[in-house]
């Protein structure tokens, strides 16, 4: 997962440790500023080790803010928790980040 | 055990369906091609079926399915609708009617009944076997309808064969510690998930949003051979904050409809998510949603422009079935408006606006003997808004006849197809109204009269011919308010009575003296003489029969009266009038001494002094009033009130029906809101008292029963005459 080169108007946001019901207050308020400031912004999220629903409503909250005011939102980088919980909502198609979901192989047959 | 008041609505319900259900068939039995009659039939068999299923009544749905599976043929035009499939379908009805009472009186089915219904089912499937080109010798004459595919629906149940779970969690899920995704890690354990779609439409904005709050829902379908019980106790933890809906693989169509009306988002959205989870063929939710609109509002219309912008279907075909749903949505939002209320407490509420005009009397006469004007005026307002809230308590009570006009559609059906005789029934004033418990007695009756209209009345058809008459017999049933009643008609142009046969017969019974001059009317009323009919004297009297005392007692007892007009092989008409209402009535308050007696004020006429008479000198019972002959009676002879007469005395010219009679009073007191109160079994022999009121006073005042009053002059007079006769000779 290479990053980005990055330009001026384009800021990064890197979320280290936990997406969950525990930092999210906090959160939405960095990641609302964040997008307040800048055109075009990316959110690493490489780091996130715990991800969970609450932490998902947030990224779908913050994504439908970024297109209501017209801005660039991308979300990079995605650990591993990140991924499962997104495959598992279904919802990778709504933020529409290039990812690469790998299947478990447990699962019997489940098809998309 | 079902509980006893869920049973009851299931039982009127059905009941209704059925009354529908039979007034379609009779139409469709006229050999009218109308699709929409057929859906009717077919919808009321459909609800049945489902109801009697949620209520486990395996015998009923059984029969139902039989049923409803020639119904679906008939509708995509498989099968045509002739008369003999109407007239089975008529036997069908009446049996499901018998089962549906069964249940109502919780009793088990006979085997004379059982075995009737396997006979039915079996005839029914001889129809399922058969296709239309079987029966093309019979297809000229019959009338074919076609329905188009699309309003067929392709089976009850939904192909999916997993389950469908829909959780919409509450906004302290995270709070307490929980989160959603870790119940469907939960879930994972007991099968497996083959499709999740989180919604995310109830995340608000970023100001508004409270990123601690759980806004998640979720639309799964799922793999396992768990039971519900196991699936369910997944969710134990959160149940009482969450909306949680299970359905079993291969769901009814109505279980996915109900999930779709409880569910908070838009039917629309959900029904795309319900496709996207693969829960639902586009085909499965079309059908879903057509049945849908037949019970909902207006966001469904949606639905079909949705499915046409996926060119799911086009849009003509779209069009039609919105344009059906909509008439059909337009009816059931009249029947919504309604509101069932127990008969009971319509007597209450009525009762005690009975009371509340007592007491409201009492104090306007306070009022007026305190003599404060402000007081007066006051209660002058309180009790108008009374009268107000009176006449609204009555009409909450009132219904059409239509509805029982409309069985009779049957009665005749039969009665004349059991006779041999071709009849038509026309029905007018069918929107006229009175009160419940006034319609509810008066179907025995009106079913013995359109009986013996049919039978004795109209002639076979030979005779009608040879007579100059065309071929089919008419009988008509009329309705309409006249002077505070309601009269009620029925009328054929059958052969009318023979008058001579009954003038014979009633001196035979010794009914009426040989001497005796009697008009035409008098002489065809007597038919409704107790002792006149009886088994043998039906046989040879062309005329009618029959229990007519029996009928006239009915109509006596609600107050009413009955008489008969005959033309001779012209046909004969049978009216019966009834009062509006049973409980309060607008009087009029008359004094006679120092008792006050109440004449209906519908019936009042006009008031004229006495002493415009002064002059003439007639016998004591005739007065000219502008030159027609009125029969008048002073109340004080009449109830035989002592004291002295009064200088001025008044005379109350009162109608009923074509007859007028005058009342002479002491005092005109003016109108009074009468509350009705019946008198005891001791008085039943009075026939000039119809009840007793409270006034504001405390006092008791009568009702003066103006039908029984006249009926009793009239009786007097004719005693007089024949005592005359007699002394004369």
């Amino acid at each position: 997962m290479g990053r980005k080169t990055k330009n001026q108007s384009n800021s990064l946001v890197a979320i280290d440790g936990e997406l969950t019901i525990y930092t999210v207050l906090e959160l939405k308020n960095r990641l609302l500023a964040g997008l307040s400031t800048h055109e075009e912004l990316e959110l690493d999220l490489s780091k996130v080790d715990e991800f969970d629903g609450a932490g998902l409503q947030l990224l779908v909250m913050i994504k439908k803010e970024a297109a209501s005011v017209g801005k660039v939102l991308h979300f990079t980088g995605h650990s591993p928790a990140v991924l499962d919980l997104l495959d598992l909502s279904g919802l990778a198609g709504f933020f529409g980040d290039p990812l690469l979901i790998v299947r478990k192989p447990t699962h019997e047959g489940k098809p998309i | 055990m079902i509980p006893d008041e869920y049973l009851q609505t299931f039982v009127v319900e059905c009941r209704e369906l059925l009354e529908q259900m039979e007034e379609a068939l009779l139409i469709v039995e006229q050999a009218a091609e109308d699709p929409e009659i057929i859906n009717a039939i077919f919808r009321a068999a459909h609800t049945i079926k489902g109801s009697a299923g949620m209520f486990g009544i395996d015998h009923i749905v059984v029969f139902t399915h039989a049923a409803e599976s020639v119904l679906d043929r008939v509708r995509s035009g498989d099968v045509p609708m002739s008369s003999g499939l109407a007239a089975l379908f008529i036997e069908v009805h009446d049996h499901l009617r018998e089962l549906v009472n069964l249940v109502a009186e919780d009793s088990q089915a006979s085997t004379e009944i059982d075995n009737r219904g396997k006979s039915l089912i079996a005839q029914l499937e001889a129809y399922l076997g058969e296709t239309a080109t079987d029966r093309t010798d019979n297809l000229a004459e019959m009338p074919v309808v076609h329905q188009p595919k699309l309003e067929r629906e392709q089976s009850d149940t939904v192909g999916t064969d997993h389950w469908h779970i829909s959780l919409r969690f509450g906004p302290d899920v995270f709070r307490n510690g929980m989160d959603p995704f870790s119940f469907m890690h939960c879930l994972s354990s007991l099968g497996s998930i083959v499709q999740l779609v989180t919604l995310t439409d109830a995340i608000p904005a970023a100001e508004a949003m409270d990123p601690e709050s759980c806004y998640l829902g979720f639309e799964i379908s799922f793999s396992s051979d768990a039971d519900k019980l196991a699936i369910e106790s997944i969710f134990n933890f959160v149940r009482d904050d969450c909306l949680i809906r299970i359905l079993s693989p291969h769901s009814k169509v109505f279980e996915y409809q109900r999930l779709i009306r409880e569910l908070p988002e838009q039917e629309m959205r959900l029904g795309e998510i319900l496709v996207k989870c693969g829960t639902l063929t586009p085909e499965e939710l079309n059908n879903v949603l057509r049945v849908q609109a037949q019970h909902g509002d207006d966001s469904q219309r949606l639905i079909g422009e949705v499915l046409v912008e996926q060119q799911m279907v086009s849009p003509p075909v779209v069009e039609a079935a919105l344009e059906k749903q909509k008439q059909i949505s337009d009816h059931k939002k009249n029947e919504a408006n309604l509101i069932r209320v127990d008969a009971e407490k319509l007597d209450q509420l009525i009762n005690l606006v009975g009371e509340l005009i007592i007491a409201g009397a009492g104090t306007n006469l306070i009022a007026r003997r305190a003599g404060m004007a402000d007081l007066i005026e006051s209660t002058a307002t309180l009790s108008r808004l009374v009268e107000e809230v009176r006449d609204s308590a009555l009409a909450l009570r009132m219904v059409q006849i239509g509805g029982t006009f409309n069985r009779f559609q049957r009665v005749v059906r039969d009665v004349s197809k059991e006779l041999g005789k071709d009849i038509d029934l026309i029905i007018s004033g069918a929107e006229t109204e009175l009160d419940k418990t006034v319609v509810e007695k008066i179907g025995d009756p009106l079913t013995h009269l359109v009986r013996n209209s049919i039978d004795h009345g109209i002639e076979p058809a030979e005779l009608r011919l040879a007579r100059g008459k065309p071929a089919k017999g008419t009988l008509k049933l009329n309705a309409y308010h006249d002077a505070g009643s309601i009269v009620i008609e029925v009328s054929d142009d059958g052969g009318g009575l023979n008058k001579e046969k009954i003038l014979n017969k009633a001196i035979e019974r010794g009914l009426v003296s040989e001497s005796a001059n009697l008009s035409d009317k008098e002489i065809y009323n007597l038919i409704f003489e107790a002792g006149f009919s009886t088994a043998d004297a039906v046989s040879n009297l062309s005329g009618r029969g029959v229990g007519m005392d029996v009928v006239r007692r009915n109509i006596q007892a609600l107050r009413g009266t009955i008489d008969l007009d005959s033309i001779e092989d012209q046909g004969s008409t049978v009216r019966i009038r009834l009062p509006l209402t049973l409980a309060i009535i607008n009087g009029f308050m008359v004094g006679v001494d120092s008792a006050a007696y109440i004449i209906p004020l519908d019936m009042v006429v006009e008031c004229v002094e006495l002493r415009a008479w002064a002059s003439d000198k007639g016998d004591g019972q005739y007065l000219n009033l502008r030159g027609e002959v009125l029969p008048y009676r002073r109340l004080r002879d009449h109830f035989e009130v002592q004291g002295d007469k009064v200088q001025r005395e008044n005379v109350v010219v009162v109608r009923y029906g074509e007859r007028k009679a005058g009342l002479v009073v002491d005092k005109l007191m003016g109108e009074f809101q009468t509350v009705i109160k019946p008198l005891g079994k001791l008085f039943k022999g009075e026939k000039s008292i119809g009840g007793f009121t409270i006034l504001g006073s405390g006092e008791v005042a009568l009702i003066v029963d103006v039908p029984g009053l006249m009926g009793q002059i009239e009786h007097e007079r004719v005693i007089g005459e024949i005592t005359a006769v007699a002394a004369s000779k």
